[in-house]
């Protein structure tokens, strides 16, 4: 049960990767969610996966009966996604008003247009 | 968005969902459930209303501002964990007080629960502060 | 009582509630942004007393015993480190009343700067791996809001840089955590510590390579330092100072942590890496600053160039090393902030942070220029401020461990930081101003504040500073004996056998 995910998990990075290092912002911001779904794919897996049994205790028990999924890297998976979502929509909201300000979405002309603006505020 | 099934069915499932997300909040300390998810969802309810009338309308429908919910959240949350310190327990022990109410039911009342409004309110807050500065404009 | 190991992180946070609560009463923010920050400065040190009293104090959050529970631990070291984040804080604190203007106070400053002191604390409060990286990312976003709030062109473009990187290796870390747990099966880093040795040895070093990237980046040494120098210039001064002081500081606490607790099963390959790494960061740090013209720039190079320094303490893994490193991150904390702070105040003077631009700083604001004498000199180790016994105790170290190569490299990189300091001494203060500047009138005495006491601190802690190595002494002794950290958080029984089982090994492998 594992094995795929363990591929899955590499897929993942690889396109998560492959995006970051394009120069476009955007793309680099999808690269992100993508490599940050990996890491909780990850994690989800090194948990150890067990289907269709919820680590729920029912009434009146003390412990849930027989064996049950991880509870402890649901928690941990949920924290992370909380703060890669807010995280990514801060990114997504910085590269939104870099594109106001600086007209720019392509790494290499940030620097010029960083200029530009110097010059004009100058003049 | 201008939708008129999407405006109708807004105005419908907006109370709906809100009911449902305090709903979630309160059985949440026992039961799947809690402060976040309930929060999530009673921000999703506001998220629908931005799509089908938009940010301002929605700001209008919210009436506070995200910011304050965030900040009286967190004071709140700060504020249950701190009672398990007075009581001599390490912060965010849980405090307990049960009463029974009339018709034989049981009323549980925690800081625990507390925590959970604090939580509920805080990601309200957030979420609607995400979603205004992206949609605001 | 060991409630107190969480009052460091508490009362940031309900400041902060507070001050946004507070949005729109600038007064009432200000007031109150000082008054927390004065407050925890008093917590911070009650916190240190306690713990060279009492020894590591650990609590555990809602009862729920450790391996269990979230756990929060005050060795020597965080305490340590809380102190100084607290005395920055103070200083940055009472240096923004007159830096920040109204707009970003309206925008929420005092309550980032709290939730920043939050991140900050907790990361280095807390005993479990996943807590740790939750706390990075509260300090993190914090950050990210700050550098970028006002959003000038410059500050936008240093940002994404700043902001893409930082988070690249937040996912670096939490993949990290994820593979330890999925060894392991704990997330608790005394339990980490006593399970790890039984594991296989491969594994676990694969795992601390990537621990080692992922705080790397966040710490800024070489090559993962690319992003600093890109960004810390463009946020006001305030800002720029707190983050020069503290951010990377907090990747060098969690990679001294990281690398004495949980990764020591392969010290000969591990900490050989940390070693290169080390002088790489002096040397490559130093040599750029040498080409820089904006003060802002020359000293965000030199951060990087310090941090080196600190990881070649942690590296060279003797109990005087590891002193060293202590005194090492306190002193540059310090002179490093309050050199921001300086320029800061150069740059009311003469309008430009461009060396090509200042001068005759020496002529016109002398106490000035003897403030910026003894951070800078501090700095680069001269007798008697604190940065000459930094540099002692880690040169001292490197020789007693036989590694005359670190030791040059060590020395030769204070020689060159002593000719930047010597650069921008030249152009900012000893020559006359350019045709066409002119100095204004002289910066509030509230500006001067706490640069004075900054650098009456560097003098201190240089013709004082006996209790700060006896402190990094018991620092380095704690972070030599896991047992003891063990022992803390699990209980003297757990703590002991831990030892037990330390010794055994380590007798097998003579």
């Amino acid at each position: 049960m594992e094995v795929p995910f363990a591929f899955l998990v590499g897929v993942l990075f690889a396109a998560g990767l492959y995006l970051m290092m394009q120069r476009n912002l955007l793309r680099f911001v999808f690269g992100l969610v993508l490599f940050s779904g990996a890491v909780n794919v990850l994690i989800f897996t090194a948990g150890r996966l067990t289907r269709g049994r919820p680590p729920i205790v029912p009434e009146g028990l003390a412990a849930p009966p027989g064996e049950v999924a991880n509870a402890l890297p649901q928690a941990v998976v949920l924290t992370a996604i909380v703060i890669g979502f807010g995280l990514i929509v801060f990114a997504l909201v910085l590269m939104l008003r870099v594109y106001e300000r600086l007209g720019a979405v392509e790494t290499q002309e940030l620097g010029p247009a960083l200029q530009r603006g110097a010059a004009e505020e100058d003049a | 968005m201008n939708s008129l099934i999407l405006r109708t069915t807004t105005q419908l499932l907006i109370a709906i969902l809100l009911l449902f997300s305090v709903f979630l909040m309160l059985r949440g300390h026992d039961l799947p459930g809690g402060g976040f998810i309930g929060g999530l969802v009673a921000a999703a309810a506001v998220a629908l209303y931005v799509i089908a009338f938009g940010a301002g309308a929605a700001e209008e429908l919210v009436r506070v501002q995200p910011r304050g919910l965030l900040a009286v959240g967190l004071l709140v949350a700060v504020v249950a964990g701190l009672a398990g310190v007075l009581g001599g327990e390490p912060f965010l022990s849980g405090l307990w007080l049960t009463r029974d109410v009339p018709g034989g039911a049981e009323l549980k009342l925690s800081t625990v629960l507390l925590f959970d409004v604090g939580v509920y309110l805080v990601v309200v807050g957030s979420v609607l502060t995400m979603l205004f500065a992206l949609e605001g404009r | 009582m060991n409630g107190l190991v969480a009052a460091p992180v508490v009362l940031p946070l309900l400041s902060a509630a507070v001050l946004l609560a507070l949005r729109g009463n600038r007064a009432a923010q200000r007031l109150v942004a000082t008054t927390a920050a004065a407050l925890s400065v008093l917590v911070a040190l009650w916190l240190l007393v306690q713990v060279s009293e009492r020894g590591i104090l650990a609590l555990h959050f809602g009862g729920w015993p450790a391996p269990f529970g979230i756990t929060f631990v005050a060795d020597h070291l965080s305490a340590i480190m809380v102190v100084i984040t607290a005395v920055m804080a103070l200083a940055a604190a009472v240096y923004a009343l007159r830096d920040i203007d109204p707009d970003r106070e309206a925008r929420g400053y005092h309550a980032l700067a709290q939730v920043l002191l939050v991140g900050i604390n907790g990361a280095f409060l807390t005993g479990d791996v996943f807590n740790l990286y939750v706390w990075i990312e509260v300090l993190l976003i914090a950050s990210f809001v700050l550098l970028t709030l006002g959003g000038t062109r410059a500050q936008l473009e240093g940002g994404i840089k700043y902001v893409s990187v930082n988070l690249l290796s937040s996912l670096l870390l939490l993949a990290a955590i994820g593979l330890l747990y999925g060894l392991t099966g704990t997330l608790n880093m005394a339990d980490l510590a006593r399970t790890l040795p039984e594991k296989d040895p491969g594994l676990v070093t694969t795992i601390a390579v990537l621990f080692m990237v992922a705080f790397g980046i966040k710490a800024a040494v070489f090559p993962l330092f690319f992003w600093l120098p890109a960004s810390y210039h463009t946020p006001p001064i305030a800002i720029s100072a707190f983050f020069a002081g503290m951010l990377t500081k907090v990747g060098v606490y969690a990679l001294m942590r990281s690398f004495t607790l949980l990764f020591v099963a392969d010290v000969g390959f591990t900490h050989t890496i940390l070693l290169w790494v080390g002088a790489f960061t002096m040397v490559s740090g130093v040599l750029t600053a040498a080409a820089q013209s904006d003060v802002r720039k020359i000293l965000s190079f030199h951060i990087i160039s310090q941090i080196g320094y600190m990881i070649m303490g942690l590296a060279l893994y003797t109990p005087l090393a590891l002193a060293g490193a202590v005194f090492y991150l306190i002193h540059n904390i310090i002179a490093k902030a309050n050199l921001f702070l300086i320029a800061g105040i150069a740059r009311r003077l003469t309008g430009s942070f461009d060396l090509n631009r200042s001068g005759g700083l020496f002529k016109a604001a002398p106490f000035l220029a003897a403030l910026f004498l003894v951070s800078a000199l501090g700095l680069a180790g001269i007798p008697p401020l604190s940065g000459f016994w930094a540099k002692l105790l880690v040169v001292l170290a490197a020789l007693e461990a036989g590694n005359w190569v670190m030791a040059t490299v060590a020395l030769g990189v204070g020689l060159l930081t002593l000719f930047s300091m010597t650069k921008i001494w030249h152009y900012a203060y000893w020559s006359p101003l350019p045709e066409g500047g002119r100095l204004s009138a002289r910066p509030s005495s509230l500006l001067y504040a706490p640069v004075v006491a900054l650098a009456a601190l560097t003098l201190l802690l240089g013709l004082w500073s006996g209790p700060l190595i006896a402190l990094g002494d018991a620092a380095a002794a704690e972070l030599l004996d896991p047992s003891r950290y063990v022992g803390a958080v699990l209980g003297s029984e757990a703590g002991q056998a831990f030892a037990a089982e330390a010794a055994l090994a380590g007798g097998g492998e003579r």
